[in-house]
Formats: structure tokens, sequence, C-alpha cells
């Protein structure tokens, strides 16, 4: 019975599936060199923004081994990996920063340069960056 | 002691000038410098911002072009300074080298120069991260500074205003995985030639509404290729004028520095066809 229901459903919301929970497409994930790639990227974005007079000052009394783990799974989710991210969200850790658009910019480049050594190819830091960009509102003037 | 004074104040201004100067937008962003000083491509303008300014930053450009299309030469200069990602102010001078054109006609002058005055404001969206597109309102003051050839040739005054709407959109990831940039907008103009040859005409002395685009594809952060289109109003009968297109080459090594190379396909100016050639323009960004 739930399985016929669940093949009407199926041909119903053709794309959706049944499944409760529908294959992620890990595709960009696996772009990044998962894992490792990401952490790599990540630690090398934190380089770049210590020295990046611009934002460093917003990172001075940070656990900066504690961040690099949260951004890690957090960037992980958003490129579609089997992370699970656990710290708050991202309008409570920005709470009270009063971060601008020159601020977010700032972090994309030091992203990018990140990427850049990387070698990750431009199209797979798009696919990135078209994700975080859409997460922006989360994270200035909050 | 006022002159001390003003001194102190003076440097103070440079120096909280330099430090508001920003640079929090990212590269490419700023464009280059269209032929009549405002953000853009090389013949229209983008809806940007000259320079990388953000919320309460300023931004400025210096730049100089040099169209050579066999016949005529069109040397351009000028500057732009933009407050907030809000609002641009504009100048640039323009002179056309005509040539073949004065030598064969025996024309009494051989070049026809102009002023252009622009102010363009972003009225609401944003190139890449918010709901609705960049869209920018823009108005140009022309001047056109040596008037007998164009008055001979049937233009009707030296001087117009002219105004257009364009909105810009930087699609992350929208031409296979690279970035796509998209500008498209509507002049209301009677500007022959740019208005090198004055504004309106014999035929027609009335404003036009004019389609401008490009589109851009950024290969990687520093590199941007792409196409341009301007359509042009026809207002003088001695002569036809063609719509313009070109091909273009980008490069934004750092945001102090843009270099556009062209292939630049202008068609008939003043009675000699053909006029296609090289574009080359180098921008300095504050």
């Amino acid at each position: 019975m739930l399985r016929s229901l669940c093949i009407a459903a199926f041909s119903l919301v053709l794309l959706v599936g049944c499944a409760q929970q529908p294959a992620k497409d890990d595709s960009l994930y696996r772009e990044l060199g998962e894992k490792p790639g990401i952490t790599r990227i990540v630690e090398g974005m934190l380089l770049n923004v210590a020295r990046d007079e611009r934002i460093v000052h917003f990172f001075t009394k940070v656990d900066i081994a504690g961040l690099r783990d949260k951004l890690v799974d957090k960037f992980c989710v958003i490129a579609g990996g089997p992370c699970v991210y656990s710290g708050d969200t991202l309008e409570e850790s920005h709470k009270g920063q009063k971060l601008t658009p020159s601020h977010f910019n700032a972090l994309v480049e030091d992203l990018q340069v990140a990427m850049d050594s990387e070698g990750v190819p431009t199209p797979t830091q798009n696919r990135l960056l078209a994700r975080l960009a859409a997460l922006r509102g989360q994270i200035i003037a909050q | 002691m006022f002159v001390a004074q003003m001194t102190g104040a003076v440097l103070f201004g440079m120096l909280t000038t330099a430090a508001f100067a920003g640079e929090g937008r990212l590269l490419v962003t700023g464009g280059a410098t269209s032929l009549e000083g405002a953000a853009g491509g090389g013949i229209t303008p983008w809806a940007v911002l000259s320079g990388y300014g953000e919320q309460g930053e300023w931004g400025a450009d210096v730049f100089a072009t040099r169209v050579e299309t066999g016949d005529y030469r069109l040397d351009v200069a000028g500057v732009a300074a933009a407050y907030g990602n809000r609002i641009e102010l504009s100048y640039a001078r323009q002179r056309l080298d005509l040539g073949n054109l004065a030598r064969d006609l025996s024309l009494p002058e051989n070049s026809l120069s102009q002023d252009v005055f622009g102010l363009k404001v972003r009225l609401f969206g944003d190139l890449i991260y918010d709901q609705l597109p960049q869209v920018s309102l823009g108005i140009q003051h022309k001047r056109q500074k040596d008037f007998l050839i164009p008055s001979l040739v049937g233009a009707q005054r030296s001087e117009d205003t002219e105004g257009y709407l364009t909105a810009s959109r930087l699609f992350l990831g929208g031409a296979f995985g690279y970035n796509l940039l998209l500008n498209g907008g509507v002049r209301y103009s009677r500007a022959n030639e740019l208005g090198l040859l004055g504004f309106g005409g014999d035929r027609r002395d009335r404003h036009s509404v004019l389609k401008e685009g490009s589109v851009a594809v950024l290969l990687n952060r520093y590199w941007a290729v792409g196409v341009e289109y301007r359509e042009k109003p026809d207002n003088l009968s001695f002569a036809g004028e063609s719509d313009w297109a070109d091909l273009f080459v980008g490069y934004f090594p750092n945001k102090h520095l843009a270099i556009v190379l062209a292939y630049a396909r202008l068609g008939e100016i003043a009675t000699l066809d053909n006029q296609n050639g090289a574009y080359l323009s180098v921008q300095g960004s504050f």
C-alpha cells in the first residue's frame, strides 16, 4: 500500500522522487576536492584574511581553529557534501558586526585568491560563489 | 593662522578622502570607460559606476582611448568620479581627426572636438547580489567645439543634452560555468556621430529612442571578452550614419588598471564607408 502510494507520488512529482531523502547533487563538493580540498581552501582563505586589513579586525577575538572547522563544515554542506553544520545560523554569527557590502566582497576576494592558489577551475569557483552570494543577505548588516 | 588652518583642513580632507577611496566592489565590476566618459564598455555605458567604491566610498577613473578606422582617428580622454556606488560625474573630451576627408575635400578644419559632461545615478538593484539587476539613469550634456563643418552639412545645433537608461547584470556561472555580464539600455538622443557632427539635422531634428547593449563573458577574474552594439540616429541627409558594433577583450590585472582592445565596426561616417578598425583604451582607477 505504502509502496503503491509512493509510486503514485513519484509519478506526480517526477523530479522530486519518493525517497524521503532525495540523493543530493554532490558534484560541486567533489569538484572542490571533497573535505581535504575544502579544508585547504578555507585555510588559505583565513590566511588571506589575516593579511587583509579591510576585515582582519573582525577576527581578532575568534578561535581560528574552531572557525576553520565550522567553515569547512558550512562550505561542505553548501557544496552538497555529506557533512553536518552544527554552528550558529549565519544571522547569529554575524550579529552586531554591521558588516557592509565591502566587507563581504573583501572575504569573497580572499576566498577567490585561495581557490586560485589551489588551482580550482573558474567554473567551479563560480558555482561556489553563486551559492555563497545567495547567503549574502544573512551576513551583511546584521 | 587662517592659512595654517586651511592647509590643515585640506590635508585632513585629502587624507580622509584617501581613506574613503574604496575598493569595496569586485574586480571588473567598475568596468572600463566608454567613449563618452561613463563607466561601461567601449561604445556603450554599463549601469555600473566608475571606480570600485561601495557604500560610503569614493571611486574615480581617468582614461584615454584611441580608435583608428583607416580614414579617421578618434581620441578621447577624461575623468569620472563616483560616490557610494550611487552617483557618477564624468567629463570627456573627444577629438575626431578627419585625416583623409579633410585632405580630399579641402575642408576648413581637419578635426572635430566636443566636450561631454555626464551624470549617472544608480536607481536600484545590484550588478551581482540583489533580486533586481542594477539599473541606472544617465544624462550627458555635449558641447561640439568646431561647429562650422557640422553646420555646413545640415546639423541644427552645437549643444544638446541626451539621456539613457541602462540595466546590467552579472550572472555567476551564467555562460557554461563562466560569469556572464549582460547590459542593455535605451538612449534618447539626436547626436550625429556621438555629437561630433552636431545635434539634429536637415533630415530629422527630433530625439530618437536608440537601443544599445553588450554581452561579455569573464574567462576568469581578470579577462573579459564580448560584443557591443549601439544604434545610431540618421539625421543628416549628406551621409548615412551606421549603427556601431565591436568585439572586445578587456584585461583587468588589478583595481587600478584596465586595458580594452577591440575591433570596431563603425560603418559609414560622413560619406566614408567601411570605417572599421582598432580600438584601444587604457583606464586608471583610484
